[in-house]
């Protein structure tokens, strides 16, 4: 498990390289290694169907965020109330990591997973859907209505990207249209 | 019990810099770093020591699978969380657009 940590090691100083160097093009692409390093994780971690699409989606990421930030200044400005903010961010990120270390005490411990629903999906998978991969088993048969709204999501996702990227409105289109 | 930590440090580094960046490419970035400690953190909560992928082969039995439920929702949950980031930084291009500037203050000053 040696590898693990070290992909996880990995991808904590890819976030804070991210988060603190000063240019944006350079954050983004500390971004795409941190994302790069999940899906190997996901390899680790005997996923390969995810690890697949970790890949696809962090390049698409990749492209999109370099699209918004190449040929854009960064003006920093930390003046203002640096300290207050930095005291409130780091009490509510200690409150945070408190509660939630209390919370993973009740987990299983790690390698050991109670599975009470997968059980029957690994053992009757094969039979009743006829699919040997048994997570193309689970989003398109067992749980195709999940798939269905991840559908709607990404539909109203571009459909919001459209509204909120359209150059010109219909109503300038028409303008200019009679003035031609 | 580690991975899990690890993990946790990830997600607390994505949320700091939400809370703490004012420019908004990189809040986006913060946000995108929390979501992959989520993504991951689900998988480390399936992950079976010596397990095998959940993928069945013709000729061997195998029975040590890990839980390939969990996998299942986070691929749904990578594909959502590309079509929001990219709705994110649909807005941001327009902010940027209309104010001439990431900087979330300066937008804050520019109102009206």
């Amino acid at each position: 498990m040696v590898d693990l940590y070290v992909l996880l090691i990995f991808m904590i100083a890819g976030a804070i390289i991210a988060i603190e160097v000063k240019d944006l093009l350079s954050s983004v692409v500390a971004v795409g290694a941190v994302g790069l390093a999940l899906s190997i994780t996901f390899l680790v971690l005997k996923a390969p169907d995810l690890a697949i699409t970790q890949l696809v989606v962090e390049i698409l990421c990749l492209i999109i965020l370099i699209r918004a930030t190449i040929r854009k200044d960064l003006p920093f400005s930390t003046s203002g109330r640096w300290l207050l903010n930095s005291i409130i961010t780091l009490a509510f990120i200690a409150v945070f990591l408190y509660v939630s270390i209390e919370a993973l005490k009740d987990l299983p411990p790690f390698g050991y997973p109670i599975m009470r629903v997968a059980e029957v999906y690994l053992k009757e998978g094969l039979l009743k859907t006829g699919a040997t991969n048994l997570v193309a088993a689970i989003i398109l048969d067992y749980r195709a209505y999940d798939t269905l709204g991840e559908a709607t999501v990404i539909f109203t996702g571009v459909l919001g990207v459209m509204t909120v990227m359209r150059r010109v409105g219909r109503k300038r289109q028409e303008e200019t249209e009679k003035g031609d | 019990m580690m991975a899990y930590y690890l993990c946790l440090v990830l997600f607390c580094i994505g949320l700091y810099c939400v809370l703490r960046k004012r420019n908004i490419i990189k809040i986006i970035i913060g946000l995108t770093i929390a979501e992959y400690a989520v993504n991951l953190f689900f998988i480390l909560v399936a992950y079976r020591i010596e397990g095998r992928a959940p993928i069945y082969s013709p000729d061997t039995q195998i029975t040590n699978m890990v839980d390939a439920l969990p996998q299942a929702l986070v691929l749904t949950s990578i594909v959502i969380g590309l079509a929001s980031m990219a709705l994110l930084v649909g807005i941001a291009m327009r902010i940027y657009e209309k104010y001439g500037t990431f900087d979330i203050t300066k937008i804050r000053e520019l109102r009206g």
